[in-house]
């Protein structure tokens, strides 16, 4: 067996901290040959990233190497100095960042940044690297590449500063890419596009990749193993198919089967049942028991949003929602899905158009004067990151009380520790955590104080903006569960914004794709995920990083 | 809101903890204890009269008798000096919490509501800050009368600007921020969220400001007295002693000038250390 | 050529949107000044004893007799045609008497500013580049003393060691020795001034002279300088971009001093701008210490005896002043962050 380019045996890593020494990495190994593409995937805090940084001896002050070694091309890398590194960095090894836009400075031009790390490594003239530089923003797909040489990081979009980067670091050839996180934050469909030139571009000059991620499909589709960690440690490793056909270990198997999916539903996130298992069966939800004749929950014509600088956020938007039923609003960033939902909530005046709950227009209600109406109650928003939508000086307490007191009129006494605490145990919060204040709460539990605090008051239509975007998948699992159980034990209308097709799809009937602040299809949810009418849509479908055990991984890329 | 009360105990335990990994906050809070308590305290510690002058014992360089000396009328500078930090003190005090609590609310609704408000206030703080603001307060208390009050508005309006910009970015910052959309869906008017939300919000990173804005208020009112504006000769009052004193430091008699000096620094000093140490209590993001 | 015309564009928007602040403080100015206690004409006229005839003499002369915003619109009339009026006290017109001090007061600012820039950059460098070592302990002591020292203090002290104790600075009033020969006034700036006739015994008797106030100011303005140096160094290296630049193998002084320093240096540009107002009003302090005969001085005196006109002039320099350092660092921020030409 030959010796593959990179190795790491058994290490170890720990950071200082204020409370002392935690331990990141306890003993990974993987090893990755030439050309070969090795993804790292696993949650928050599984140490993927940590990984990666040790590699390139990025780690910051707090960081230490405590155990282990890194070998790269046999050479032992593990304890390099800093003339050695810089001779690797770039070079031999090469890194693809999270977050483009920040990876670049942010007031020089792309193009000399480019140039910059060609004559860091050879003995080049500043035109032929300049020169050189433009031919390689040619390579990653940037048309007109001599002017974008010129532009400033701020002027390009998110998935153009992530092909820069792409290109700084196969500026050299170097030989290992590791790209950490790479997509993450850019849209499914620029995702897609960066992913399969990053993809091809190692292929073609027989780079090898390290792909850190926390999206198990990527991981499936672009790479030919897959490794996954929890908790410092890899626990699995195997090709894609392997791992997601037959995952032997038990972190696996709740990994991939938390993975919204084509074919996935909310009962099958979790490998054990519920906690809680609903009597009714998914099939029979609430709209069709509304008997005719009841009023819409909800009704949108002609809504729009323009601001004074000209954008148009929303433009001409219209629908429908019956009583109890579920709607998906999709869509990439700047679609104006989120502006929907600040528009329905009435937290934003609309330019145009009408909002009318329950047969009553709310839209003429101006947002500032809207928490005096009586709807005020009938309209509840649960927000996109749950840890930013807490104030984070009420306990989890105090932020589920907050509308008894304001809406209900509750005083502080036993009526309101009851009702909350009622509230708690509804979305599972367990009493303890009352007490505490955002900041000491896991991703998870915030997300159910949130939820907590919008169904507290017992609203009739729950606006959800993005509720699991900011959550591990197997976080996400649960929420979406709990979401599912709620509507349909109290028939509550939902409102469901999402960039998640896969998981719009199982919480939702109905769909609509928004685009530019216009729809651009609507309907029956699983009927527009198979067969989509618009090109935008099936673009989107088509998107979405999914992990087919039968397809070769590398199928998916050679179509680009 | 029982906020307060379910969070005090782990505020008091936080602190203690802040308090032992960081003895320099301790000491900021013992000296700025120790500096109030002999204020308020000064009229019943003070060994001689701090006005009465007494020729024949001028001039004095530290003794036993006194310890930081005399000055040119033979009055005793420590005395002089402790009923000096009552007035100092006071001065810095009330112009701080006027300014704070005019401006903070101000502030908070201009960058909670934008519109017209906001750029009206912003032009006039525009103008405030256009001016030399040791130069206003000078012209102000010129203009007002030589009174103490005058220098503690003089002091608080040429710190107005500062409150209403600061107020203002916080809450800009933090307008479309998840909660307080969230506080307006759970039923809070505009008054509800800017009070009740916004303000306790920026509270700490304030309450910073304040402490630190606290030492330039001493700085300031010693400033002017310096310059003669303000409060009048016999009143015992920092700056006043170290103008009185300048006139002798070329000949070598430092302690006039030195202890006024030292004072005003380790006072200054106190509340910026003092500032520093509180944003770590006072921020339960900190508090695990 | 584009870039000429924007910058133009650029300027002339700013002076313009300045007006309504400068017009602000103009009326302002004006209308504290009537409030100010004692009428100048009784002050002038020599005193109360002084006949009732002649005090109204004075006034019709002074306009004082004409209503508030009669005076006020014959105020602004002159200040357009460039007349702030005549000093009562000096008996010279105020653009006169400001045109002789104000190179006093700008040659101690500009030595101060110097000063502190050359001390707090690399301070607040060197610290933000080893964060616990002793250099970065030495800058935040130096922070938190600087902060704490007023200026009529320091310079006191000042005089009190270097004058006193050691004889090492000259007799600390006034800009030049009282038995050196002045040079000739070409730009007012004293130090030019000898540099130009080539008098270096001159020029370093007035170095000597300025070394201590200037000194007593640097130290007023290190502490923010380095303050906001070492913060803005440390937040710019923990930025993504400087891992970016290490990770593409980058040699270690091209990472610091391209793309490290260069980002930090922006938040310092608006933080001089901010000293350098501040210093203009505190300026006042160390003028009376060392008895340097500047603006801030002639206004304080011009204030004591309600003198309106210098005080005004001296109020609209500041305030024109303060506009225009605002202006520069506009331009100068422009030109260093891309983000910000718009």
């Amino acid at each position: 067996m030959t010796t593959p380019l990179l190795s790491v045996e058994d290490l170890r890593v720990s950071f200082s901290t204020r409370r002392g020494t935690v331990e990141a990495l306890r003993g990974v190994s993987l090893a990755l040959p030439a050309g070969g593409v090795l993804g790292l995937v696993g949650e928050s805090g599984s140490g993927k990233s940590v990984t990666s940084l040790a590699v390139m001896g990025l780690l910051d002050r707090a960081g230490r190497v405590t155990g282990g070694r890194i070998r790269f091309d046999g050479r032992d890398i593990t304890r390099a100095g800093p003339r050695e590194l810089r001779g690797l960095r770039g070079a031999e090894i090469s890194m693809v960042f999270q977050n483009p836009r920040a990876a670049l400075n942010p007031i020089r031009r792309v193009g000399e940044q480019i140039a910059e790390v060609l004559r860091a490594h050879r003995p080049l003239t500043g035109a032929e690297a300049r020169k050189q530089a433009v031919e390689l923003l040619e390579a990653v797909r940037i048309r007109d590449a001599a002017r974008r040489a010129q532009a400033f990081p701020h002027e390009l979009s998110g998935g153009m500063c992530q092909r820069i980067v792409i290109a700084m670091a196969m500026a050299c050839a170097p030989r290992l890419i590791l790209a950490d996180e790479p997509t993450t934050g850019l849209d499914v469909t620029t995702q897609k596009a960066v992913m399969d030139l990053l993809a091809t571009l190692t292929r073609e000059r027989g780079m090898a990749m390290l792909l850190v991620t926390h999206d198990l499909g990527l991981a499936a589709q672009y790479c030919d193993q897959v490794a996954v960690m929890e908790q410092g440690r890899i626990v699995e490793s195997a090709p894609p198919a392997a791992l997601f056909g037959t995952p032997r270990h038990a972190y696996t198997a709740r990994l991939v089967a938390a993975c919204p999916r084509r074919d996935s539903t909310i009962a099958s996130l979790t490998p054990e049942a519920p906690p809680r298992p609903a009597a009714a069966p998914r099939k029979a939800p609430a709209p069709g028991t509304s008997p005719p004749g009841t009023p819409l929950l909800l009704e949108v014509q002609n809504l729009a949003k323009r601001y004074p600088d000209g954008t148009v956020a929303v433009d001409d938007v219209s629908f429908t929602l019956q009583p109890g039923e579920s709607l998906g609003l999709v869509g990439e960033s700047g679609s104006g899905k989120s502006t929907v939902s600040r528009l329905v909530t009435r937290l934003l005046d609309p330019s145009g158009g009408r909002i009318l709950f329950e047969g009553g227009d709310i839209g003429g209600i101006p947002a500032r004067d809207f928490h005096r109406a009586p709807q005020r109650r009938g309209v509840q928003i649960v927000f996109q990151d749950a840890g930013e939508s807490l104030n984070p000086r009420f306990t989890a307490f105090d932020s589920i009380a907050d509308p008894l007191r304001t809406l209900d009129g509750l005083r502080d006494g036993a009526a309101l520790q009851r009702k909350v605490e009622d509230c708690a145990e509804d979305v599972g919060l367990p009493r303890a955590l009352l007490d505490r204040f955002p900041h000491q709460l896991s991703g998870g539990q915030r997300a159910r104080v949130g939820i907590a605090r919008a169904l507290a008051i017992e609203p009739r239509l729950l606006v959800l903006d993005e509720p699991t975007a900011a959550l591990d998948v197997s976080v996400q699992a649960v929420v979406l569960q709990l979401l599912d159980r709620l509507r349909r034990e109290r028939g509550l209308g939902y409102l469901f914004v999402s960039h998640d097709l896969n998981v719009v799809r199982m919480l939702c009937e109905r769909v609509i794709v928004l685009r530019q602040g216009r729809i651009v299809e609507q309907g029956e949810s699983t009927r527009l995920l198979h067969a989509p009418a618009e090109a935008y849509t099936a673009e989107l479908v088509a998107a979405i990083p999914h992990f087919d055990p039968s397809a070769a991984p590398q199928a998916a890329v050679a179509c680009s | 809101m029982s906020a307060a009360t379910s969070g005090l105990p782990p505020l008091l335990r936080h602190a203690g903890w802040v308090l032992r990994g960081n003895p320099v906050t301790a000491l900021a809070m013992l000296g700025t204890a120790l500096l109030v308590l002999l204020a308020l305290l000064a009229p019943w510690l003070v060994p001689y009269d701090p006005i009465a002058s007494n020729v024949r014992m001028a001039m004095q360089p530290p003794s036993a008798a006194h310890w930081f000396g005399t000055d040119q009328l033979g009055r005793d500078i420590l005395s002089r000096l402790l009923m000096g930090a009552r007035l100092d003190l006071a001065i810095a005090a009330s112009a701080v919490g006027l300014s704070f609590v005019v401006g903070a609310v101000v502030g908070a609704f201009c960058g909670y509501q934008g519109g017209w408000l906001d750029r009206a206030v912003g032009r006039g703080v525009d103008v405030l800050m256009a001016f030399p603001l040791f130069v206003l307060a000078m012209a102000m208390v010129a203009a007002l009368g030589n009174r103490v009050e005058n220098i503690v508005y003089a002091t608080a309006i040429i710190n107005l600007p500062f409150y209403i910009r600061f107020a203002r970015t916080e809450v800009a910052v933090r307008r479309q921020a998840g909660w307080v959309e969230a506080a307006r869906a759970a039923g809070h008017g505009r008054a509800g969220v800017v009070l009740g939300f916004l303000l306790p919000n920026i509270l700490p990173n304030i309450a910073v400001q304040i402490s630190l804005n606290l030492g330039w208020a001493i700085l300031n009112a010693a400033g002017l007295s310096f310059l003669g504006l303000g409060i009048t000769a016999p009143t015992p009052e920092w700056g006043i002693m170290v103008a009185e004193g300048a006139r002798f430091i070329t000949a070598g008699q430092w302690w006039l000038v030195a202890f006024p000096g030292l004072a005003l620094m380790l006072a200054v000093l106190c509340f910026n250390l003092l500032g520093d140490g509180l944003r770590d209590i006072l921020d339960p993001r900190m508090r695990t | 050529m584009q870039v000429l015309r924007r910058a133009a564009l650029r300027v002339g928007g700013r002076l313009l949107s300045s007006v309504p602040a400068v017009l602000g403080v103009v009326v302002l100015t004006f209308l504290v000044m009537r409030v100010l206690p004692g009428d100048p004409a009784v002050y002038f006229a020599g005193g109360p004893s002084a006949g009732q005839e002649q005090i109204d003499a004075l006034r019709v002369q002074m306009g004082l007799d004409k209503p508030l915003p009669v005076q006020l619109l014959t105020y602004l009339r002159d200040i357009a045609r460039g007349d702030l009026g005549r000093s009562l006290t000096t008996g010279q017109p105020v653009v006169v008497d400001i045109a002789q001090r104000l190179p006093a007061s700008l040659e101690l600012t500009l030595t101060a500013l110097l000063l502190a820039l050359l001390a707090a950059l690399p301070l607040g460098i060197l610290a933000a580049l080893r964060p616990g070592s002793a250099v970065d302990h030495l800058v935040r002591f130096l922070c938190t003393m600087g902060v704490c020292m007023p200026t009529f203090v320091s310079g006191l002290l000042l005089v009190y060691v270097f004058y006193y104790l050691l004889g090492w600075a000259p007799d600390p009033t006034g800009r030049i020795d009282v038995f050196a020969a002045s040079p000739p006034e070409i730009t007012g700036f004293l130090l030019v001034d000898f540099a130009l006739v080539g008098d270096g015994e001159g020029w370093r008797a007035a170095a000597a002279q300025l070394i201590l106030p200037s000194c007593t100011m640097a130290l007023f303005v290190l502490a923010p300088l380095a303050r906001m140096t070492r913060a803005s160094m440390l937040a710019v290296l923990g930025g993504d971009f400087i891992r970016t630049a290490r990770a593409m193998g980058l040699p270690g002084w091209r990472v610091i001093l391209v793309h490290a320093l260069r980002n930090a240096l922006l938040p310092v540009i608006t933080i001089t701008g901010i000293v350098f107002s501040t210093m203009l009003g505190a300026n006042v302090l160390v003028e009376k210490v060392f008895s340097w005969p500047g603006v801030a001085s002639y206004a304080l005196d011009a204030l004591q005896a309600s003198d309106y006109a210098p005080v005004q002039g001296f109020v609209l320099l500041m305030a024109s002043i303060f506009v225009l350092v605002n202006l520069v660092i506009d331009l100068l921020y422009g030109l260093a962050d891309p983000r910000a030409a718009g």
